[in-house]
């Protein structure tokens, strides 16, 4: 292909691609922001100071009592409501415990003058709608006014602190990895199947190295499109491939270097819930929410 | 060769077991269901605070008779609707309980601009500890109907998309209706229950 005709083809594309990307950028969201710390704070409207305060504090909480607070301060959520906004804010960062759903995430939209305090299930008991609404108005909105959003911030997540104390939940425990188990296995079992065939045909026709290599290769395929997973699709392939060429030695030697355990990719990084809460990051633990919770306008 | 012919038939028919989508299409239905029973919960939780809505209401504002039991009377309608899980494959009876809990959410919006005449109302604890309540389950409404959309959605492409329509063919999984979108917008404006501003 010359440069000319690769060019053209590059122009043909972007040609095609333009309306797309218009339209994506018309209807743009704000995106959500990543989660590495308790306080996500894009406005800089807190000190460093007053950040690391409210962190440690938050933290602290989340050690005894297990509940996750987070608190996001942004410019603006427009197009979106600040309530479609703190939805898939938290969608995303899955605060709480997963199961428990004790996550709380209280968003500041600074140039909106609007603020909402979204409730995980699990606490829409010790946190409703009212109360929700009681500490917007009476804690967190009179020292907004007053331009003070960390005595605000503060103030409200004391109260919220101390309504969710009250709340019998499930200790908190240090090495939790409650790893929610949406992995998908329903490749497991024609991937065995297609296992025990393949492998015979394969090293019929090619012999053993390559039909070895050959079957473990095509499995990985298949497990890619299947799963979805790049990861589980290299691990089946390796099986196989190994499964394959040792498989039909009598005393051959099978040895497994990564230790056992199938490993899906999927959905396992995201359980993980660690509340090393100095230095190290952060993430949600897979708490859900559905809107509970209030706002407020300053 | 026939030998090879054969493996090659059950390599292809094992693989077709989880390439066919039948299993994805379970899951998917599955997903309605439990998307559509937190959409009916929701509309149950707004209903249920309504008595209690009208009658701190009453105590103000009694002569604002008309509004009152225009809220009652929508409220009984929606109550009237005998919800099923097979409701949602049915457009009519789909459209039937959108258009009545619409009809319930303009009953309560037009409640909600009256009790701006009454400041005493406005101001009393319990009432505001109502609104509070109705905002915060008018909020749950719209993301579960939102969450809702996305499964039928999820759904409906699944049933479409080759090669599992063919799977959605042979075991009769049919496209499912989806919230209309007149109502989608009568529902997104009619509670505007929000007045602390401006």
């Amino acid at each position: 292909m010359t440069a000319n005709s690769l060019r053209g083809l590059l122009a043909t594309a972007a040609l095609l691609l333009a309306p797309l990307l218009a339209s994506e950028a018309a209807i743009a969201e704000v995106p959500v922001p990543a989660l590495t710390a308790r306080v996500t704070d894009l406005t800089e409207t807190l000190s460093n100071e007053q950040r690391s305060q409210l962190e440690s504090r938050l933290a602290q909480f989340e050690l005894q009592k297990g509940a996750q607070i987070g608190v996001l301060i942004l410019p603006t959520t427009k197009p979106e409501t600040i309530e479609q906004y703190a939805v898939r804010v938290q969608e995303e960062w899955q605060l709480g415990r997963a199961g428990v759903d004790d996550g709380v995430l209280l968003v500041v939209a600074k140039d909106d003058r609007t603020v909402r305090i979204e409730v995980g299930y699990g606490l829409e008991g010790a946190l409703p709608d009212a109360i929700a609404k009681r500490i917007i108005e009476e804690d967190i909105i009179p020292r907004f006014r007053d331009g003070d959003f960390y005595a605000g911030i503060s103030a409200g997540v004391t109260r919220m602190m101390g309504v969710i104390e009250g709340e019998p939940l499930p200790p908190p425990s240090r090495q939790s990895r409650v790893s929610r188990a949406r992995t998908n296995l329903d490749w497991l079992f024609p991937t065995f199947v297609l296992l025990l065939i393949g492998r015979q045909l394969l090293t019929a026709v090619f012999g053993r190295f390559v039909g070895a290599g050959l079957s473990g290769s095509i499995l990985g395929l298949i497990a890619w499109m299947v799963v979805g997973s790049l990861i589980a699709a290299l691990v089946v392939g390796v099986l196989v491939f190994l499964f394959s060429l040792f498989a039909g030695i009598p005393g051959g030697r099978f040895y497994r270097p990564w230790g056992g355990g199938w490993s899906s990719g999927r959905g396992s990084s995201r359980g993980g819930w660690f509340s090393g809460g100095f230095g190290g990051g952060f993430s949600g633990g897979g708490g859900f929410s559905g809107g509970g919770g209030a706002s407020g306008r300053w | 060769m026939k030998r090879f012919m054969t493996l090659a038939m059950g390599l292809i028919v094992v693989a077709s077991l989880s390439g066919c989508g039948y299993n994805a299409l379970q899951r998917a239905d599955e997903s309605i269901n439990a998307a559509w029973s937190e959409v009916v919960n929701q509309y149950q939780r707004r209903a249920d605070l309504i008595p209690n809505l009208v009658e701190t209401v009453k105590a103000f504002a009694a002569q604002e008779k008309n509004v009152l039991l225009g809220v009652t009377e929508a409220r009984s309608r929606v109550g009237s609707i005998q919800v099923t899980p097979e409701m949602v494959n049915d457009p009519a009876a789909l459209a039937q309980f959108d258009a009545a809990q619409g009809e319930l959410s303009s009953a309560l919006s037009r409640l909600l601009v009256v009790v701006e005449n009454y400041p005493q109302l406005k101001s009393d604890a319990n009432f505001r500890d109502l609104q509070a309540q109705l905002e915060g389950t008018e909020n749950r409404i719209a993301v579960a109907r939102q969450r809702y959309i996305k499964s039928v959605q999820d759904y409906n492409v699944i049933v479409r998309s080759f090669p599992s329509n063919l799977t959605a063919m042979i075991f009769g999984f049919d496209t499912k209706p989806q919230f209309t979108v007149e109502n989608e917008q009568q529902i997104q404006q009619a509670p505007k229950v929000d007045f602390d501003s401006e």
